[in-house]
């Protein structure tokens, strides 16, 4: 049975008809032709999914679509709104922080999802004094991008990648 | 996946009242384990109830001192509050231990306490599992049990409860809110989750349509807390072993002594594990390497390791004597120091 669903997605609205069943991940590449997220492990374990819903980094794979109705939800492609690179993007670039394409959407979503958690001190599993400042350091960095995962292994140059540009948003 | 009707409740009551009438209705909050079982065709509801709107996302001081968690609060914002943080350190480490970034913003409280174990037979609907399918068979016996139970294990079901927030809502005894057909009931939370016995199939007490609506906590008590939990990888694992405890060491005496200690288990049982018997072996005792160990000696003879998870009972072991030892060295500090702010 067919669902009315409504979505703002990187900017430009958007009304739908879904099946109850169509996952959020689905409903951008399937319906909309939003290509920026990407389907790795479809289960939440691998992070290429990710996006920001309502300002919040989400695995858009394990969200049904219609419980999102009404969101605004942002892709990679749209932290960089007609080609104009983020200080993320311009941060990945620099220190050579982007893989295959396959995984890095979500990468990039999820650090821009991660910088807003710290910069409103919400502490991690290794912060030490939970109730004082966010210190991102690279210990709390790889900590808060553990739910993206890649085969590649070129991890630590997105550490220096995040770690720039939450200096340069400082 | 199957086809599934989608409705959206309005309200609490609503929302029970919709997955009363439906035998194969289910509620939907975060989605983190159930969509998963949708795709995995572990969950074949007729009906999905998406509870996503209902205004249980409030935590509010109660008038005993004590602390009430709405069960629609994401995972991520009740390990941020400043009163977990303050008071009840424990839960926040739990919580910040669990899952992903992304996860913990979609996970809610209530639901992070009804997920399903990650046991792999269970998630393989082309092996038999009890769990799943009553009356199958158990392929983790004589299996991969690595992650499996060392503790209160049936010869039906050897599955582990994989909620990093449970450990630490049984430590703090904690209360379930729950709203059913006929009404609210309250339920320890110690009480919540079954052991498999022979139906391994029914994870809690809950009844059909019965929701949870919110978590209490009672007021914090002294000691010093924190939660340990030991995985195959830094990060974004399940626990092999997590150890959730609290302290209090009265050191007005001639030696230290040991006042009061609640501790609980993860990852080593069918739900999480309050450690009675260490706790009893703890209280009134010299807090020293001797003492941790007999209480983790008194809580693991009841253990009945498998072929892949031997190792369990001396990680176990080592575990909660090393936290013991930091929360003793804490507590003993924290008490000499200030007799009055000992909420950690």
């Amino acid at each position: 049975m067919g669902h009315s669903l409504h979505l703002t997605v990187d900017g430009q609205e958007h009304t739908l008809v879904v099946d109850s069943r169509t996952t959020l991940l689905d409903a951008l590449r399937d319906r909309l032709g939003v290509m920026s997220a990407k389907k790795g492990c479809d289960h939440g374990q691998c992070g290429a999914c990710t996006v920001l819903v309502d300002g919040r980094r989400l695995n858009s794979c394990l969200a049904l679509a219609l419980t999102h109705d009404g969101a605004e939800v942002t892709t990679a492609d749209g932290l960089a709104p007609e080609g104009e690179l983020s200080t993320l993007h311009r941060a990945f670039l620099a220190h050579d922080a982007f893989q295959c394409g396959y995984c890095t959407p979500g990468q990039v979503c999820s650090a821009a999802g991660m910088l807003a958690e710290a910069a409103d001190d919400a502490p991690s599993v290794v912060t030490d004094d939970l109730e004082g400042p966010v210190e991102l350091s690279e210990e709390e960095i790889r900590e808060r991008m553990s739910g993206n995962l890649c085969r590649c292994g070129a991890y630590v140059n997105i550490v220096a990648a995040v770690s720039r540009a939450a200096e340069e948003s400082r | 996946m199957n086809p599934f009707d989608y409705e959206r409740a309005a309200d609490a009551a609503g929302a029970v009242t919709i997955v009363t009438d439906r035998p194969e209705a289910v509620f939907l909050a975060g989605g983190t384990n159930l969509v998963d079982h949708l795709k995995l065709g572990v969950a074949e509801p007729d009906l999905v109830v998406d509870i996503n709107r209902l205004e249980l996302t409030e935590v509010k001081a109660l008038d005993d001192g004590g602390l009430r968690i709405g069960a629609m609060v994401r995972n991520s914002d009740a390990a941020a509050d400043p009163r977990i943080r303050r008071d009840y350190p424990m839960l926040s480490r739990a919580l910040l231990s669990g899952a992903s970034g992304q996860l913990r913003n979609a996970a809610t409280m209530g639901g992070n306490l009804l997920q399903r174990t990650r046991c792999v037979y269970f998630q393989d609907t082309t092996t038999p599992c009890n769990k799943r399918e009553p009356g199958s068979g158990c392929s983790a016996i004589g299996g991969y049990t690595r992650y499996h139970a060392i503790l209160g294990a049936s010869a039906d079901c050897v599955a582990t409860h994989p909620s990093d927030m449970a450990v630490a809502l049984t430590a703090l005894d904690a209360t379930v809110v729950v709203l059913g057909a006929t009404g609210e009931r309250r339920i320890p939370v110690t009480e919540l989750h079954r052991l498999p016995g022979d139906r391994p199939d029914q994870d809690t007490v809950l009844e059909h349509g019965e929701l949870i609506t919110a978590l209490e906590l009672p007021p914090p008590r002294p000691g010093a807390s924190t939660y340990r939990k030991i995985r195959d990888r830094a990060s974004y694992a399940f626990a092999l072993v997590s150890v959730a405890a609290r302290v209090d060491v009265d050191t007005a005496g001639p030696a230290p002594v040991i006042r009061e200690a609640a501790i609980a288990l993860g990852g080593v049982a069918h739900k999480p594990w309050r450690a009675h018997a260490a706790e009893t072996v703890l209280r009134g005792a010299e807090p020293n390497q001797e003492t941790f160990l007999a209480a983790a000696d008194a809580e693991l003879e009841a253990a009945e390791p498998l072929d892949g998870n031997h190792f369990k009972v001396q990680m176990t072991r080592g575990t909660i004597s090393t936290v013991l030892a930091e929360l003793t060295a804490a507590s003993a500090t924290t008490s000499e120091s200030t007799t009055e702010d000992t909420h950690e």
